[in-house]
């Protein structure tokens, strides 16, 4: 594929990636071809832009990128380590390449009733299904990286839970990273059709700590009373550029819940679009970033309630160390006419250094009279009440507060479902917030 | 209960205390022997409650003035934790919310480091639990809170009751309950202060600060003291309690100004 951007960030950005062969679908090449003129059209966006004024991706300029290697060398026991118990269907993507050999076969998911594959198969054998999904919910109008995403749709997650079937035991995808400055550009879709649930883990992890880019994107459908769990992990290499967008579409009755976790990256922005579509959907999305040295952070969510009578419910926490800077935009939209709304937002941060830096904004653009919205925002230290009463039961200030920090970032934890991917995390907020 | 030749575990002279400057405690004289109960009452904003938080060690009072002696040692020597960790035990008025730390994890931490101090043995997580499902059972608690945050959640009568579990398990010296009985309905104030009356013996003495004579019908007070604008004025056995559930509390203050123009 050829792309002209008139840009030599971009060309630079665009090297090395695979020649895409064309699709025998009219369809996904259209889209393929949309996203490629629209990503030649718009522009990095810069601290000029509201939407990036704390987020400077420059850094990124001056990343080279190298052509990628292919994932062959990469052994069993250097993945099987990020694997899950629980899970019962597992997709590997190594540097965004599809690795059937480290993924449970298609046929697993078969016999649980589900469709969990990699896109470039399913788009042959489930293209009816996916085409009024795939591209629809990200859109990349006005989104760089969703477009470049796009632009280079090729391997991918399809998660398909038909009507009625819930899986009970997680679905996993894993995207690996293994080369240093190379850029990948994951993408999953789920599609949780009616009276469905499903868990998908969303799961970003390295071999290495040298610098790459990661350009996400993820769409999730839910149809109508459909549930869906979604535990997003971000634990990319330090030194990383980490850009995800993702889109989520709610039928009537359907309960949208994600748990999100950045603990990597250097840079790394995550945009969560949240699409109350249908009366008596709700949401529960939680976040956690946990950042040191001179990470930088950024969740920007928007959760969009379009009808009357959706609920939303947010907590977002930043740990915030060293010289790290974490940023939360958190915006809430009600529709004109979207009445009885009841929407509550929380962000909370911890600071434990004094070079730290938290920019949090909670963003309501109401339009309806009937509604219940709550909000705030707190940046600071341990809360001295806190402190006390652990104190007063017998345990030495370094002990208190090292429990209450520990506690500030497993109060999200503790809301994922899933032991075993729990454990670990825990373990994670344990070993970055302890001091002697 | 009060014995003969009991030692004195608290001795409060002149105990004088200020928060953001301004002054709460303006003289109070205490003296709590092993095994007593002292009822500490009066009106809000009489400081009674600021006399449980600086005995407790809570940064916010400064103490300006006076002494106190624990078991003959300067209270005031130790830091919060050291006065938990020798005896002094708070059940505060609102116990805070701590989620993420599971309620198990903490009062196992607490237990240990008290038992750690007193030379004894520590217990890991399953001797632990057997002990703490024994003392919930006294106090009518459901198992589950064991494995929710630390009070999240709970409702008052929970919190309450998950203070006194924390005195079941730490054994203090002396206990101050402050308000305890505040937001409990008579059920649980009954298995709360049936609780406390179990745990009461001639090698502890409990304080209790309250507003209302109804907690001193389940734990009955040797001495009933009340405090006015940071002074004790008067004290007496529990029938000065029913006095002040009858008459209110002016005729206390109007009886001591007239003593002091007399």
């Amino acid at each position: 594929m050829s792309m002209v951007t008139g840009n030599s960030y971009l060309e630079s950005l665009l090297q090395g990636q695979p020649q895409l062969p064309p699709s025998p679908l009219a369809w996904f090449n259209q889209l393929r071809a949309n996203a490629v003129d629209r990503a030649g059209t718009l522009k990095v966006p810069t601290t000029r832009d509201e939407e990036w004024r704390f987020t400077d991706i420059s850094p990124l300029a001056k990343l080279s990128f190298q052509p990628l290697r292919g994932a062959s060398r990469v052994k069993t026991v250097d993945v099987e380590r990020f694997y899950l118990d629980e899970a019962a269907v597992r997709l590997v993507f190594v540097d965004g390449a599809y690795m059937p050999q480290f993924s449970t076969s298609p046929n697993r998911a078969k016999e649980l009733g589900l469709v969990v594959t990699d896109l470039s198969t399913a788009i042959a054998t489930h293209g009816v299904a996916i085409e009024p999904h795939l591209g629809r919910h990200a859109g990349f109008e006005h989104n760089l990286f969703t477009a470049l995403n796009t632009a280079f749709l090729h391997d991918g997650a399809l998660v398909v839970v038909p009507r009625e079937t819930a899986a009970r035991e997680p679905v996993h995808v894993l995207f690996i990273a293994t080369q240093p400055e190379a850029a990948s550009h994951p993408r999953c879709l789920l599609i949780a059709e009616s009276g469905s649930s499903v868990t998908l883990v969303e799961d970003y992890v390295t071999l290495h700590e040298g610098a790459y880019v990661t350009n996400a994107v993820a769409e999730i459908a839910l149809g109508d009373n459909a549930e869906v769990n979604h535990i997003r992990v971000q634990r990319d290499s330090i030194h990383a550029f980490h850009i995800a967008n993702c889109a989520v579409s709610l039928a009537h009755a359907s309960r949208y819940r994600s748990v999100s976790v950045a603990l990597g990256a250097r840079i790394s922005r995550y945009d969560l679009n949240v699409l109350l579509a249908a009366e008596g959907a709700e949401c529960t999305i939680d976040g956690l970033a946990l950042i040191t040295e001179r990470q930088l952070a950024d969740t920007h969510s928007s959760i969009d309630h379009a009808v009357p009578n959706c609920t939303s419910r947010q907590l977002h926490k930043c740990i915030v160390d060293g010289a790290a800077h974490a940023v939360f935009n958190g915006k809430i939209i009600v529709r004109p006419g979207a009445q009885h709304t009841d929407s509550t937002q929380s962000s909370r941060n911890l600071l434990l250094s004094g070079k730290t830096r938290v920019d949090t904004k909670p963003q309501l653009e109401i339009f309806a009279d009937d509604v219940k919205c709550a909000h705030g925002a707190t940046v600071g230290q341990l809360a001295s009440e806190e402190l006390f009463y652990l104190k007063s039961r017998g345990l030495s200030e370094v002990v208190a507060r090292n429990l209450l920090t520990y506690a500030f970032g497993a109060e999200i934890i503790d809301r994922i479902s899933i032991a075993s991917l729990k454990h670990r995390l825990e373990r994670t907020v344990l070993e970055r917030t302890q001091r002697d | 209960m009060i014995y003969q030749d009991s030692k004195t575990l608290l001795e409060i002279r002149g105990l004088r205390a200020t928060v953001n400057g301004i002054e709460i405690l303006k003289g109070i004289d205490l003296t709590v022997k092993f095994g007593e109960v002292h009822a500490i009452m009066g009106t809000n904003g009489s400081g009674k409650s600021t006399l449980a938080k600086v005995l407790a060690g809570h940064d916010a009072y400064q103490v300006t003035g006076g002494s106190v002696a624990f078991e003959g040692n300067d209270l005031f020597d130790l830091k919060p934790e050291e006065r938990a960790r020798a005896g002094v035990f708070l059940a505060f008025q609102y116990p805070v919310e701590i989620p993420g730390v599971a309620n198990s994890h903490f009062l196992r931490l607490a237990y240990n480091t008290v038992q750690a101090q007193r030379g004894k043995d520590e217990l890991d997580p399953l001797e632990f639990d057997d002990l703490v499902r024994e003392k919930m059972k006294l106090l009518d608690m459901n198992p589950d809170f064991l494995d929710r945050g630390v009070n999240e959640g709970f409702s008052g009568g929970e919190k309450k009751r998950n203070e006194i579990l924390q005195m079941a398990l730490l054994e203090p010296r002396l206990a101050i309950l402050d308000e305890t009985d505040s937001g409990l309905d008579i059920d649980a104030l009954r298995i709360v202060t049936k609780g406390v009356n179990r745990l009461a013996n001639k090698d502890n003495a409990i304080i209790l600060v309250t507003h209302y004579q109804r907690l001193l019908n389940y734990i009955v007070p040797d001495y009933v003291h009340v405090m006015e604008a940071g002074r004790i004025i008067k004290t007496g056995d529990k029938e000065l309690a029913l006095d002040l559930e009858n008459r209110g509390y002016d005729w206390v203050g109007a009886e001591q100004r007239a003593a002091v123009e007399a």
